[in-house]
């Protein structure tokens, strides 16, 4: 398997506190791939940078061979929250078709074809019904679906999610979930969540994020793990439905 | 009414007035829809103040009016850009001070212009009688050159108005949209100040997109029923002027806040 992801001896500060140390993590192709850690870990910051919205102090990144910047394109991302105002006049198909944008047509209307490739994308996360619905009218858990659907629409070979599944319920954590290890079977995942737990069911390998980062397979993962992370006890129960 | 009509009919000057309420409705509700949704309304009254500057420099070396205002709103719609984007957290104040100080500028040229320019006067406040063919011609290119600009980049202004920092990831330039966009409305400006002067066009601007973005949830729709509605509010006011020899820039601005308070009331009404 090739590295498709790639950080060497990364950090990075925001006014001179370290928020990432000496991060370096290599990425396969088709992994799915979780970071957790508490508030303030510098989770969404490694994102920023895998992203190219940030640029590191010390070390390199490499993205599909490229830099962050120049592989941006190639990522479907899909923010935490939605950093556009809720009550804007769009429509959930127009907002997926904004995906589409690394289309050979630049210029002018979307084209067919690209509607054709929002409208699957809004048919994988189940919300084609809704394509015509201004985004206002949209749930917490609607528009989740429509945020992966506009990163899908962009025909991504990588796939990144900050927190995917915070402002929804379990039943749709665990379709989306489900829905993104389908996925998986052709594309890199990577997932920012805080919900170890649940993440650990669908990942292949953890990475725990605390300023530094250290990397385990998902049975490896313990309770003394998660207390060191963490800094504080954490109780283990095991439940069933 | 029949008096307007008849008037209409016979006099070229009124063919021009009602011919420049049409033209100004074009990019008026094109470029309104931008303001709105992007809630740049004070960002575009400082653009619009400042364009005196340019006009009262014109004046004073016997230029035309009309070409340095397009120059000063293109010059100001870059800076106050570059400040929006750059010095964010200065830019209420940053915009205020270019707002008066463009005003400050323009008033000194026109003092140190020997003699009184009632022309002027009409830029200010508007008086859409003294349109010429001339005017009607710039107006004409203007509207063309706003409305292709904005068909050509329709995907990117969407994009970098929604969410920024998608737009950013998809490999949109957004500082270089964002300074188009305000380019566009800068022009849009000058297009409206034959109509309302500069002091009310940010009313004629924003209202008519105000009150189509109650209506609808499609960008270019918005932008039709905005180019409708400022149809019919300049024309309206233009006729509701003539009976009683009102200003016609001071009606029309009176009309777009009423048609705007009726849009609210039927939009609730709507919804209910």
């Amino acid at each position: 398997m090739s590295s498709v992801i790639s950080f060497e001896n990364v950090s990075f500060a925001y006014n001179h506190i370290n928020v990432l140390e000496d991060i370096s993590l290599e990425v396969e192709a088709e992994e799915f791939f979780g970071i957790i850690g508490p508030n303030a870990a510098g989770k969404s910051t490694l994102l920023k940078l895998l992203l190219g919205m940030l640029e590191a102090d010390k070390g390199s990144i490499q993205v599909l061979g490229r830099t962050p910047v120049e592989a941006s394109h190639l990522i479907g991302y899909v923010p935490q929250a939605p950093s556009f105002p809720r009550d804007f006049p769009i429509k959930v198909e127009d907002v997926v078709l904004l995906g589409c944008q690394n289309s050979a047509r630049y210029f002018g209307g979307f084209s067919s074809e690209e509607r054709k490739i929002a409208h699957e994308a809004l048919q994988v996360v189940e919300i084609d019904k809704l394509a015509r619905l201004p985004i206002a009218e949209l749930s917490g858990g609607q528009v989740q679906r429509m945020l992966i659907a506009r990163a899908l629409a962009g025909q991504p070979e990588i796939l990144v999610l900050d927190e995917p599944t915070a402002n929804i319920d379990v039943q749709a954590e665990e379709n989306i979930f489900s829905l993104l290890k389908q996925y998986n079977k052709h594309m890199t995942i990577i997932v920012v969540s805080h919900d170890i737990a649940f993440i650990s069911s669908y990942v292949n390998r953890v990475g725990c994020l605390n300023t530094r980062l250290v990397c385990h397979e998902t049975e490896s993962i313990s309770g003394k793990t998660m207390e060191e992370l963490y800094g504080a006890p954490i109780k283990m129960i095991h439940h069933e439905h | 009414m029949i008096e307007f009509f008849i008037a209409l009919k016979d006099y070229q000057f009124m063919q021009y007035a009602m011919a420049a309420c049409l033209l100004a409705s074009l990019g008026c509700g094109v470029m309104g829809t931008y303001v709105v949704i992007k809630r740049i309304s004070f960002l575009t009254g400082g653009i619009a103040h400042t364009i005196l500057a340019g006009m009262g420099i014109a004046y004073f070396l016997n230029g035309s009016p009309l070409v340095g205002a397009i120059i000063a709103a293109l010059i100001t719609a870059v800076l106050i850009g570059f400040i929006k984007l750059r010095w964010r957290q200065d830019e209420d104040i940053l915009i205020a001070a270019f707002w008066s100080c463009g005003m400050a500028i323009g008033i000194i040229f026109i003092s140190l212009t020997p003699g009184y320019n009632t022309d002027l006067m009409s830029y200010l406040f508007g008086n859409i009688l003294l349109v010429s063919f001339d005017d009607l011609l710039l107006m004409a290119g203007l509207d063309v050159l706003v409305i292709s600009l904005v068909f050509i980049f329709y995907r990117q202004f969407l994009a970098a108005t929604f969410d920024e920092e998608f737009a950013r990831l998809r490999g949109i330039n957004v500082e270089a949209t964002y300074i188009l966009l305000l380019c566009l409305i800068a022009l849009t400006i000058v297009l409206l100040i034959q109509v309302v002067g500069l002091i009310l066009v940010m009313a004629l601007l924003i209202l008519p997109a105000a009150c189509a973005i109650q209506f609808s949830s499609s960008i270019p729709r918005i932008m039709a029923l905005a180019v409708a509605l400022s149809a019919l509010i300049t024309s309206g006011g233009f006729m509701l002027s003539y009976g009683p020899d009102l200003p016609a820039g001071a009606s029309i601005i009176i009309v777009a806040t009423v048609v705007y308070f009726i849009s609210i009331f039927l939009a609730r009404f709507r919804h209910d």
